[in-house]
């Protein structure tokens, strides 16, 4: 293969990485608001979380994974609290209330965050286990670690797809989905149904924010950069559908990585896209029609 | 008109600002000047949240375009004219308000809410990232608007009491225009859109254009404010694009009670003053301050508006 071949390749896969990273916060958003009709904007502040959690824990534990398999549960636990206290008001509630509580929420957890961490950026070593390149020419290379995290968001992409067509708790999320007074008037308990949907889509953000700080390290403001990003996603795909934020997340990734590459609109190219979106088919990709 | 007690009440508090300068020192007098410029923004923005049931979480990039243009017309060591610059910020506002409204009214609920942000992000990344407008460390506006017009100098905005009286000034004039434009047949659809959009769509009205006129008509008045904030403080950052602001100004509008024109002058003053209260305590201001969000969200259903006038029935 050539060389600007191979460079391209790289590109891809970087972006396509990006993309995964990003599907797992945008598809716990888009199945909280699909759901449960709630715009939670401290969705992106769990990424934060998450991230910050590993670099602490595994600066103890000396293991990512290890302090990954510790974080999780304290993710999980920290997104039933905060569904149990603060969201559980807020279902019959205005879209207003929403935001305005979710956002005092981020500003409580951003400088929980300072006052915890301080404000300077960290880094967290990569696995020593992929702590390696693929040699792709003479002097490009493709680092392990990418290409796992890639396959680790492929595995849950596809894990989640399996509980949501074949698990009967799929199909109560499914059914929550396309009907919610009748899923609760057909006897689906939908206050569970709530509680589970939110939980997991806080733990999905957070193992994103995990995973990523090896090769993202971790800084203030992190969870505010992802969680407007994750908006993109969400209203390209169409809220509610994790097939749209799947397609989504990749098309922004690839867009992102191009973008900058070729200084066309750099940083500005995913809310181009999003605008010719809502020019074309405002309900998103894969949404229904409001 | 009939002065009925709440104008009274107005025209009282209207006359406590006027007199406020004679007593106040200069620090106050340019934190009052500061909350004047943040009722301003809030009132503008209550225009869609209150009256048209638009929530914006992105009305701040019209803010950010206001203030950008201050900085673009002034010179690095010559002064903007007054009289030009300011319609200027107010149209290149207007103008962005009608390109982002016709591409986000075509949203609504959740998704208007997302969109507006992300949109206002879109400015936000631009101011930081572009070294033609100043990067991420903001830029300076040496020189204040100059306001002399044939030789003859109303106001100067060097000085911080006519600064204040100019907008005390506006702050008023766009409460008055803003109570006309309610009281209109336009307000009236506006406001028969938020209850209730179908209905008026079959009522032969295309609620589309009553929206966008909202939209342009609140993004050109989120223009006035972000230029006498870039007039007040002469600098200029990303920040007044961000999100942060757009999240404040909400809290200010529903704190104070929306769809009420009083009540974000009311929710500014005490949105302010708390943070001002806050802020010198501590470096973590907004750890307390989001708090104190998310209880008020908790316990004040309907803000503070209905609040104070548990203390006065008859208010109105």
């Amino acid at each position: 293969m050539s060389d600007g071949l191979v460079f391209g390749l790289i590109q891809v896969l970087n972006g396509v990485q990006y993309g995964l990273l990003l599907f797992l916060v945008a598809s716990g958003l888009t199945l909280v608001f699909g759901i449960m009709g709630v715009i939670n904007l401290a969705h992106g502040s769990f990424f934060m979380i998450g991230a910050y959690l590993a670099y602490a824990l595994s600066a103890t534990m000396g293991n990512l994974w290890l302090s990954i398999l510790v974080a999780l549960p304290i993710a999980l636990a920290l997104g039933l609290v905060v569904e149990a206290v603060l969201i559980r008001p807020l279902y019959a509630r205005d879209h207003l209330y929403q935001v305005l509580l979710t956002y005092g929420l981020i500003l409580v957890l951003e400088e929980c965050r300072s006052l915890l961490f301080g404000d300077d950026v960290h880094g967290v070593a990569v696995p020593a286990l992929f702590n390696f390149s693929i040699r792709l020419t003479s002097d490009l290379s493709y680092p392990v670690y990418r290409l796992v995290i890639s396959a680790i968001c492929l595995s849950i992409a596809l894990l989640m797809w399996l509980v949501i067509q074949k698990t009967r708790l799929g199909m109560t999320i499914r059914a929550g989905y396309s009907n919610r007074e009748m899923a609760s008037s057909l006897g689906i308990d939908i206050v569970w149904l709530y509680r589970i949907v939110f939980a997991a889509g806080i733990a999905l953000a957070a193992f994103a924010g995990m995973i990523a700080v090896p090769v993202a390290s971790v800084f203030p403001g992190m969870g505010n950069d992802i969680l407007i990003i994750s908006f993109v996603v969400v209203v390209i795909g169409g809220i509610g559908s994790i097939k749209g934020a799947f397609i989504a997340s990749l098309l922004i990734g690839l867009v992102d990585v191009f973008s900058q590459l070729y200084a066309f609109l750099p940083g500005s190219a995913p809310y181009v896209l999003m605008a010719l979106v809502l020019l074309l088919r405002p309900q998103g990709l894969f949404g229904r029609r409001a | 008109m009939r002065l009925t007690r709440e104008t009274a009440v107005l025209l009282l508090a209207f006359a406590a600002l006027l007199a406020f300068p004679l007593g106040a020192e200069r620090f106050y007098l340019q934190l009052f000047t500061k909350i004047m410029i943040m009722a301003i923004f809030a009132m503008s923005l209550d225009l869609l949240v209150g009256y048209t049931g638009l929530v914006s979480f992105g009305h701040a990039a019209f803010y950010g375009i206001g203030a950008y243009t201050l900085w673009a017309v002034s010179g690095e060591t010559t002064a903007a004219n007054f009289y030009a610059a300011l319609p200027l910020a107010m149209a290149e506002a207007a103008l962005a308000a009608l390109v982002i409204g016709v591409l986000v009214l075509r949203s609504s609920g959740v998704y208007f809410i997302m969109v507006t942000l992300a949109f206002s992000q879109m400015f936000y990344y631009y101011a930081l990232r572009s070294k033609a407008v100043g990067g991420s460390d903001g830029v300076y506006i040496n020189v204040r608007p100059d306001a002399t017009l044939f030789g003859f100098t109303p106001f100067d905005l060097n000085r911080p009491m006519q600064f204040y009286f100019v907008a005390l000034g506006l702050m008023a004039l766009v409460y008055v225009l803003l109570r006309y434009v309610n009281a209109s047949l336009f307000g009236r659809v506006l406001v028969g859109i938020k209850s209730n959009e179908p209905r008026m769509r079959s009522l032969g009205y295309s609620t589309f254009w009553f929206k966008l006129g909202a939209f342009v008509l609140a993004g050109a008045l989120a223009g006035l404010a972000g230029f006498l904030d870039a007039a007040q403080f002469g600098f200029v950052n990303p920040g007044l694009f961000g999100w942060q602001l757009s999240g404040e100004v909400l809290m200010v509008v529903i704190l104070g009670g929306m769809g009420t024109l009083h009540g974000p002058i009311l929710g500014a003053f005490a949105l302010v003053l708390i943070q001002e209260a806050f802020s010198d305590a501590t470096k973590h201001w907004l750890l307390p301050m989001g708090l104190f969000i998310i209880l008020a969200v908790l316990a004040l259903p309907h803000g503070l508006a209905p609040w104070l006038k548990r203390f006065s029935p008859r208010a109105d």
